[in-house]
């Protein structure tokens, strides 16, 4: 680390590359783990939107549907904050 | 049923330590008295000969063996100054077919015969040479860096350990810089051994030593220098024995008087 480094983090101009490590890790681990490409994450995005708007109201702008790992296990998290129900 | 360890050693990626970590324990558990054999199973790139200092010793492979147009006993290259460790290559490089997981079960069912510990140095990456090498494996030693790529490639490499059943699989965190951990420029023990959820087994501070040790083909623990890695590997040859040996913790390493002196000692004065 430099005096320049040093008085950025003190500045909290930027994270220790260690987190940045950390989050970039958990993210591509759930992925391999998952073994799911890209484009099959997202048809299964969309069907799951398609199911739950039969139900409810969802806010489209905030949804999200990701992978994330812990001890191993993966699991497909959906946070869909509902407007209404209908 | 023999009561033979037979343990892979492997990281998926390359260049992480595997090689120097089998050299390292080979001769720490043979000095501890346990009959062990190394096998190279890299044998396209074979390299233990070399770290161990045996490159001009080796006549037969284990292939040789396999054809019975030698006897193992001839196969074997015992160590100079160690008598307890007898290296074993796999093939040689101009034979890129060999090998498979028969071969590999039929070698080592003859090596568990007369080895207390048969440890198994694995080719890099996830394709047929790590199958062959894990063919015959009962438990592993994951070896990885606390760098993205390499705790990546670990991972997928424990995720195939565990679909063949080899149990246990456990960690050795290799060329830990303490520096760079504290100012958090370094994934820590922690986030490596969280993400990955495996058993630490021993960590191994990153240590110019090792460079030279390798120059001279005698590995560390070989003499009873008192060098971080040369430490790490006879601890962690303890441990794998069941002794109970305290983890050696990143934030104390430089505080030591000794370490100081050493590096005093080290340093370049013209």
């Amino acid at each position: 680390m430099t005096l320049q480094d040093l008085i950025d983090k003190v500045l909290g101009r930027q994270t220790a590359s260690a987190d940045t490590a950390r989050q970039r890790l958990q993210l591509v681990l759930a992925h391999d783990r998952s073994d799911l490409n890209p484009e099959l994450l997202e048809q299964m995005r969309k069907e799951i939107l398609e199911v739950v708007s039969r139900y409810v109201e969802i806010d489209l702008s905030e949804t999200d549907v990701s992978l994330e790992t812990e001890d191993r296990v993966t699991a497909l998290v959906a946070n869909l904050p509902i407007r209404r129900t209908l | 049923m023999s009561t033979t360890r037979t343990i892979l050693i492997c990281s998926g990626k390359g260049g992480v330590g595997k090689t120097t970590t089998t050299a390292n324990l080979g001769i720490s558990l043979a000095r501890s008295g346990a009959s062990t054999v190394v096998l190279d199973a890299d044998f396209g790139l074979r390299n233990l000969d070399l770290l161990l200092g045996l490159e001009n010793r080796i006549v037969y492979t284990a292939q040789e063996v396999l054809a019975e147009t030698c006897r193992l006993e001839q196969a074997l290259v015992k160590h100079k100054q160690e008598p307890n460790l007898s290296l074993l290559p796999a093939g040689n490089p101009r034979m890129l077919e060999w090998l498979t997981p028969k071969d590999m079960q039929a070698i080592v069912a003859l090596l568990e015969e007369r080895f207390d510990y048969v440890l198994i140095d694995c080719p890099a990456g996830i394709e047929d040479g790590f199958k062959n090498a894990a063919a015959a494996a009962r438990e592993a030693l994951v070896i990885t860096t606390p760098e993205v790529a390499a705790v990546r490639d670990a991972d997928r490499v424990i995720g195939l350990l565990n679909t063949q059943g080899i149990s246990p699989v456990q960690l050795v965190l290799n060329r830990v810089r303490p520096k760079m951990m504290s100012s958090q420029e370094m994934l820590s023990v922690d986030d490596v051994t969280d993400i990955l959820a495996l058993p630490l087994l021993g960590l191994v501070f990153e240590d110019e030593q090792v460079i030279v040790s390798t120059n001279r083909g005698e590995p560390l623990t070989l003499s009873d220098g008192g060098s971080p890695a040369a430490r790490a590997y006879s601890n962690i040859a303890g441990r794998l024995q069941g002794e109970d040996i305290p983890l050696m913790d990143p934030a104390k390493l430089r505080r030591g008087l000794r370490a100081k002196m050493r590096e005093l000692m080290q340093t370049k004065i013209f």
